[in-house]
């Protein structure tokens, strides 16, 4: 057996025993560190494969900026697990549905490969330069020549989405003191700061 | 391969990585007492003295210290998470050193994306401050773990958006092609803190905010939050935190040296300034930024939350963003643009 093979049983093994912990531990935020664990592993197979970039892209968008925010909602939130556990028995039947569904689809992917490798082809070449450029630069070649409108379009999507997301919540309330630096900062003595003479006895009016 | 050359290989980067740890904790202790020593100088006091010449030995009788006091875990914590918190913070943070290049061709691992591999690792580093101030299972605590995975996850944008520009300058993913793309017949001149100066003073102040450095401490902002995410920890647990800390910070003050100040290059391009091996260059770089930073320490007082919070997602990213199409548009027009 070579490293590699051994790294990738390694990998694999953990990779499935966390993302089952996931859906068993009682925990939710130790749920989401699990699935956390997961997401590492699933890093190490892209390594494994060559796949440097993806693999380092993976840790950081999945793992440093996905995942924080789950782990940050799961712990904000009480939830009672003991609660949402008591409906599992009614679950179950549309639960093992998706589940067979997916395995069935994992079957004929993986079947239909090993009935006929040449049925596969086409999208699924791998890295135009073959050996002679890194995965970054394979990857960059694909995504902004041959791609470039659906990379487009796939960015204006996000933005609408996140445009969305921000007038869906963003309330203007009246009555509610805002700091705005730039006036604060071009505030000078003149305009905060008025110097009267008050006569004695008599008093000024304000 | 047989399986005695991989046992070779294993046994040199293993060799090689305790070289580098031992030497980088050394050189920890000495930053540590260095921040103090700035920091009381700033402020007309004299600092740790009592322990050794100057007090030297100083940063090692805490390690002691710490080390031999009672690990205290709270009633109610989550006992695993509670202690795993800190051991994830330290490696995470010493795991980043695998691929820094102290001198050409010294990096442990030379990989292709070291710099995205540097950037992953230390955005990990906030799951052992947000595992340590759940698992505490106190009000201070976990008030300081969410405002730091708050603040780490904003500055991280702009932090990597000064990355991609110097990417695009540089043409290469990997740290020591960064270092020898700024190997130029200008020398100081020619490193990317002068091309770059905007970008430099951005990361320097995600620097700060991403390694919770004052002015941007406000996790564990001592007046309101007593040492946030870390209050409930003492002993051998909070020693791993404090060095995790400090091992960011060098970490990043590593990351500027190569990004900015030409890593191993002697900032004079010739002769008697080149025979000077490049570590030491790298270690003087390194250390000038830790200098940097200690005296922000000193000298600036802390930020608010909503300050922070506005001066990351209003100010530094809005600037990067525009940085980084400024200097795409300046590398395209002028063919400066690095070919590979």
């Amino acid at each position: 057996m070579t490293a590699a093979a051994a790294f990738f049983y390694l990998f694999a093994a953990i990779t499935v025993a966390s993302g089952f912990m996931v859906i068993a531990s009682r925990n939710p935020v130790t749920s989401v560190l699990f699935l956390i664990l997961a997401f590492v592993n699933a890093s190490g197979l892209f390594v494994l494969m060559g796949a440097e970039f993806l693999a380092m892209l993976l840790v950081v968008v999945y793992v440093g900026a996905v995942a924080v925010l789950f782990l940050f909602v799961v712990m904000m939130l009480d939830v009672d697990f003991a609660e949402l556990r008591q409906g599992f028995q009614d679950y179950l039947p549309v639960g093992g549905l998706i589940g067979a569904v997916f395995l069935i689809e994992l079957l004929l992917v993986v079947g239909s490969w090993a009935i006929d490798p040449g049925l596969v082809h086409g999208p699924l070449a791998v890295s135009p330069g073959g050996e002679t450029v890194t995965n970054t630069q394979a990857l960059g070649l694909v995504l902004y020549t041959n791609y470039f409108f659906f990379f487009q379009v796939a960015g204006l999507i996000l933005l609408v989405a996140m445009i969305g997301a921000i007038v869906l919540t963003l309330r203007d309330r009246p009555g509610v003191k805002r700091q705005d630096i730039a006036i604060q900062n071009a505030r000078t003595q003149a305009d905060a700061v008025e110097v009267r003479h008050v006569p004695t006895g008599q008093g000024v009016e304000v | 391969m047989t399986l005695w050359e991989v046992l070779g290989t294993v046994l040199l980067v293993a060799l090689k990585s305790v070289a580098l740890l031992v030497a980088l904790l050394v050189f920890i202790a000495y930053a540590l007492l260095a921040d103090r020593k700035i920091w009381a100088a700033v402020q007309l006091r004299r600092g740790p003295n009592v322990v050794g010449p100057w007090g030297l030995f100083q940063s090692f009788a805490d390690l002691l210290k710490f080390v031999v006091k009672e690990p205290v875990i709270p009633a109610g914590a989550n006992k695993s998470l509670f202690l795993l918190a800190p051991l994830i913070f330290a490696t995470l943070a010493l795991a980043a050193w695998a691929v820094i290049p102290l001198a050409d061709g010294w990096p442990i691992a030379d990989i292709n994306v070291g710099i995205i591999y540097i950037f992953a690792i230390s955005s990990l580093g906030v799951y052992g401050v947000i595992m340590g101030g759940w698992a505490s299972n106190s009000k201070y605590a976990f008030l300081g773990a969410l405002r730091s995975a708050a603040q780490m996850v904003s500055y991280e944008v702009s932090l990597g958006f000064v990355i991609v520009t110097v990417l695009m300058c540089a043409g290469s993913l990997n740290l020591s092609q960064i270092v020898r793309a700024q190997d130029t017949a200008l020398g100081i001149l020619g490193w990317y803190w002068l091309w770059l100066f905007p970008m430099f003073v951005v990361f320097f102040i995600s620097a700060l905010a991403e390694t919770n450095r004052p002015p941007f401490d406000l996790p564990e902002a001592e007046s309101e939050l007593v040492a946030g995410y870390m209050v409930e920890y003492s002993s051998t647990p909070y020693l791993l935190f404090m060095l995790g800390e400090y091992v960011a910070i060098v970490t990043m003050c590593a990351l500027g040296t190569i990004l900015f100040l030409g890593g191993w290059l002697s900032p004079i391009p010739f002769a008697p300034f080149t025979w000077v091996p490049g570590l030491i260059w790298f270690a003087l770089k390194a250390s000038f930024l830790f200098f940097m930073i200690a005296m922000v320490k000193a000298m600036v007082p802390r930020y608010r939350y909503d300050q922070l919070m506005r001066l990351g997602w209003k100010v530094f990213l809005p600037l990067s963003l525009a940085m980084v199409f400024v200097v795409a548009f300046v590398l395209k027009l002028t063919g400066l643009a690095p070919v590979s």
